[in-house]
């Protein structure tokens, strides 16, 4: 123990960590096998055969154009959304002392924290007390919920590393609240709203218990998914969407990581 | 001369805790003064009243005999340099010094010529282009200097100005803020826990402790006549005799204040005292003695024969280098 | 210096000047500003709507009718303690115990390795080799294991290779973990729920270890201590509160989940199942309701503990 820093790992240790990483990581590549598949009536290991006949099928379904419309859109708006009310938090918490900053933070927390389903069916059931109809505006009201919380822990880290004084200096140097926060605040906290809104628009593109309470009749992607995997009835495009999803999750998570990487973590256990 | 800064029994308090109690004061345009004192004792916040990042809880505040209470900081025509320099890590140099001038609406290129010129008077011509990140602390001081002047303040206030830098160059920096002072002419208000630093720049001192100002004057003023214990004991060192000891010597029952450098090994006569010990400072050699139980600390001047610990020795002083205090706190 | 210059500035004027200068002399209101739109959001539509899924686990439903009655009653609380919804109860938490451990035990290597061997761009490896699972699409990872675990799937098929074919069908044969294949059985459910939440569990012990100061560990084999003696009484201690943290979301998070062992499982309930069943076609609001506060009493008693344990600091 004592060389721990520059020793070497005992062997044991190394095999069980990248067995871990393995196990964690090949699930998802055999996602890609899949896609190119023959086989289209059961999950066939291996493969018959390899085609890319199943992209352009995908390509040329409007239902699934339909989902992934809805789940941008929705996305969009939650996070845009999430946005403003988690730095506004963010802000409040930081640089103020207040009574009760710890029950502003629990109350962000909160609708992670406590399984979706319960986020879920309260809303539901809040919705049909107040005979409230299921729309697109239902979903975003879940999303935008458990969406603040990534954008408050991003703007949060960040705010503690921004020195308290680069705002009192620009306010000695003659700029108001507005001009201070135009010219200091946002260009110091801006990569960490855009990495926390990135990590939003994933968990919101991405949500499917929360929406399932909220959406009434309308198809978001992961709803989609979710039909196809209680019922498979057409497994090669499932396949090629479970991959395109992948890819597309994968750029924004690592965006979020290069943005935010020097100092303050991607505050992921938020999620 | 016009009074610059002044304080009219100004009190800020946070909750129970009084960080400034009661506070009179007057600062002259033009003036470089020092708020010297040990951390929590007020200094900082005085300066951040004026400043206006804090607001008195009680008392009235003038800048150039405007009020200032109520004003914000933006709306001050004063300036800090701040103790951790503050410096925008977005923005380049040139653009940092340039900030002031930007929010004024001052045009592009105008802001630019000044920002350079601002630069070049704190010695880094040239460095506009630089990110704050690139450069060494010194510097970073200096930028931080620069992008106050620009603005030329009426006040300028400098909290721990020095305190992050090196010795050699804080000596270095003491000097160039002494000389840039005298060239603008611009009233100067530092803060520092430093006394050697209030000493050899201010032109007057104000020893502050728990909220309260203990003595205002001129540096020689407040290091010969120390008008309380915590003035003498935190303005250099000094021996604190209390009046029981005191009262032999002069006749008086006071608390007394004896600075090494006043006491010398007599060559004849004298009081008898014993040699605790002794350490080489360089340029002095710092002895410890007793004296009928006194304990007494003395300064030799380098190349003086130091007596050897234990032996008995004689020491002397010029009376009127015994001074009597008004306080005995 | 020009001595006409004026030392209090005007304000600049227009809208948003005078706006700052208001916000300026009100801290208070310039606070309440900030608070009010997140507090309202959240207090209203979070908050309201829960507290009002609560209150209707205190109604009941008419059993002829099939309506919910509005009146105060703890019926549906006894009916939650029948024996067929106790036993939805001890079988979730039974699995959610099950997967916090396994999640624990398979966790701990890969963050230990990270936090005290891993080094520069290995660093960053091993940390996003646990953040892109963590982030990426929760069905498409359950969707990954369904093509896995499928009869027809790879893992038959890597046993069939290996010869090991009876192997497996011994185990499926064990009653209860057992099943038809391991898609429908609760080793299935079992091995997904540790799969999708694993990276919940590795950040928190991950961060815990990195807090660990080398001189500690030095100290302990300075003392005698051999390296198993240092894990066990030094560094295992010292990592705790991280694991317990890490533990918050694995319990919490299968207590919830519904959509798992719908998916991969036998066709007996988990609580998110009752729930989701209760809510919506037997329209039994009160029920699901009341089945809701199970996991919201568990976690509270379990975040309870965990605060006791210094776990908060990890998160």
């Amino acid at each position: 123990m004592r060389s721990d820093r520059n020793g070497k790992a005992p062997l044991g240790l190394k095999i069980a960590a990248a067995g871990g990483l393995l196990f964690l990581h090949l699930p998802i590549l055999l996602i890609f096998v899949y896609a190119f598949t023959t086989e289209d009536k059961s999950y066939q290991w291996p493969p018959p055969g390899l085609t890319l006949k199943w992209l352009a099928v995908t390509w040329n379904r409007p239902d699934v154009w339909q989902a992934l419309g809805l789940s941008v859109r929705v996305a969009a708006i939650s996070t845009a959304l999430a946005l403003v009310l988690g730095t506004l938090c963010a802000a409040a918490v930081s640089r103020t002392k207040f009574f009760g900053r710890e029950t502003v933070s629990l109350l962000v927390i909160l609708p992670i924290a406590l399984p979706g389903i319960i986020t879920g069916i309260a809303l539901r059931s809040a919705f049909s007390l107040a005979d409230i109809p299921y729309s697109f505006w239902t979903i975003v009201l879940g999303h935008a919920t458990f969406c603040v919380v990534v954008v408050y822990n991003n703007a949060v880290a960040r705010f503690r590393r921004t020195s308290g004084s680069l705002i009192e200096a620009s306010m000695d140097l003659g700029a108001d609240g507005f001009q201070t926060f135009r010219h200091v605040v946002l260009p110091n906290i801006g990569t960490a709203l855009l990495a926390g809104g990135m990590l939003a628009f994933a968990l919101s593109f991405d949500e499917v218990i929360v929406t399932t309470f909220t959406a009434g009749q309308q198809t978001t992607l992961p709803i989609w998914m979710l039909e196809e995997l209680v019922r498979p009835r057409q497994r090669p495009v499932t396949n090629v969407v479970a991959m395109v999803v992948v890819l597309v999750t994968f750029l924004p998570i690592l965006a979020a990581y290069y943005l935010t990487r020097d100092g303050d973590r991607i505050a992921g256990s938020g999620k | 001369m016009q009074t610059a800064v002044a304080f009219s029994q100004v009190s800020r308090h946070f909750g129970p805790v009084r960080a400034v109690d009661g506070v009179d004061l007057k600062i002259a345009e033009g003036e470089f003064f020092a708020m010297l004192g040990p951390s929590g004792s007020g200094k900082t916040t005085c300066l951040r009243l004026i400043a206006g990042f804090e607001q008195p809880t009680a008392g009235h505040i003038e800048i150039f005999g405007e009020t200032a209470e109520g004003v914000p900081p933006y709306r001050r025509n004063v300036n800090t340099v701040f103790q951790d320099y503050a410096l925008f890590p977005h923005l380049s140099v040139a653009d940092n010094v340039a900030y002031g001038p930007m929010i004024r609406g001052v045009a592009k290129a105008e802001r630019m010529k000044a920002a350079e010129e601002a630069l070049a008077l704190v010695q880094l011509p040239g460095y506009g282009a630089r990110q704050p990140g690139q450069l060494s602390g010194g510097q970073r001081q200096r930028v931080a200097l620069a992008r106050a002047l620009v603005n030329k303040p009426k006040v300028l206030l400098l909290d721990e100005p020095l305190g992050a830098l090196d010795l050699k160059l804080r000596e270095q920096m003491q000097e160039e803020l002494k000389t840039l002072q005298r060239s603008l002419g611009i009233t100067f208000v530092f803060v520092t826990h430093d006394q050697g630093e209030a000493l050899s720049m201010a032109d007057r001192v104000a020893v502050f402790n728990e909220g309260k100002i203990m003595q205002v004057g001129a540096p020689e003023e407040i290091y010969r006549a120390p008008r309380s214990r915590f003035v003498a004991d935190f303005v250099g060192s000094s021996n604190i005799l209390p009046p029981e000891t005191v009262e032999r010597f002069a006749g008086k029952r006071a608390w007394a204040s004896l600075r090494p450098e006043s006491i010398r090994l007599a060559t004849a006569g004298g009081h008898a005292a014993t040699v605790l010990g002794h350490s080489y400072l360089g340029a002095a050699t710092r002895l410890s003695v007793d004296m009928d139980g006194q304990r007494l600390t003395l300064l030799l001047p380098a190349g003086a024969t130091v007596p050897a610990t234990g032996s008995q020795a004689a020491i002397e002083w010029n009376g009127d280098d015994l001074h009597l205090m008004e306080d005995g706190q | 210096m020009t001595a006409a210059e004026p030392v209090i500035l005007p304000g600049r004027g227009g809208l948003f000047g005078t706006l700052s200068d208001v916000l300026w002399r009100n801290p208070r209101l310039t606070l309440l500003l900030m608070l009010a739109p997140p507090l309202l959001w959240l207090g209203i539509i979070y908050l309201g709507s829960l507290f009002a899924l609560l209150a209707q686990s205190f109604f009941s439903i008419d059993e002829f009718s099939g309506l919910i009655r509005y009146e105060w009653t703890l019926k549906t609380y006894a009916e939650l303690l029948r024996p067929s919804n106790l036993d939805i109860i001890v079988r979730t938490v039974t699995m959610a115990a099950a997967v916090t451990l396994a999640s624990a035990v398979v966790a701990f290597p890969i963050a230990y390795y990270a936090a005290r061997y891993a080094r520069g761009k290995w660093k960053a490896f091993f940390y996003l080799g646990a953040m892109l699972p963590l982030w990426s699409s929760y069905l498409v990872k359950i969707y990954a294991w369904k093509l896995i675990l499928a009869k027809e799937g790879i893992l038959t098929w890597i046993f069939a290779k290996l010869h090991l074919t009876p192997v497996l069908e011994a185990w499926l044969s064990i009653p209860v973990i057992g099943g038809n294949s391991l898609s429908v059985s609760y080793t299935g459910t079992f091995i997904v729920f540790v799969y999708v939440w694993l990276p919940y569990m590795i950040l928190p012990t991950q961060a815990a270890l990195e807090r660990v100061p080398d001189s500690m560990l030095e100290a302990s084999s300075d003392l005698g201590g051999s390296p198993a003696q240092t894990f066990r009484h030094v560094l295992l201690p010292l990592a705790l509160p991280g694991i317990i943290a890490g533990s918050i979301f694995t319990f919490s998070l299968t207590l919830g989940d519904y959509i798992i062992p719908q998916i991969i499982g036998s066709s007996r309930l988990f609580i998110g199942q009752a729930v989701y069943a209760h809510q919506g076609t037997a329209g039994n609001i009160p029920l699901a309701a009341a089945f809701t506060v199970v996991p919201i009493v568990i976690m509270g008693l379990y975040l309870w503990m965990a605060k006791r344990q210094g776990a908060f600091d990890a998160l």
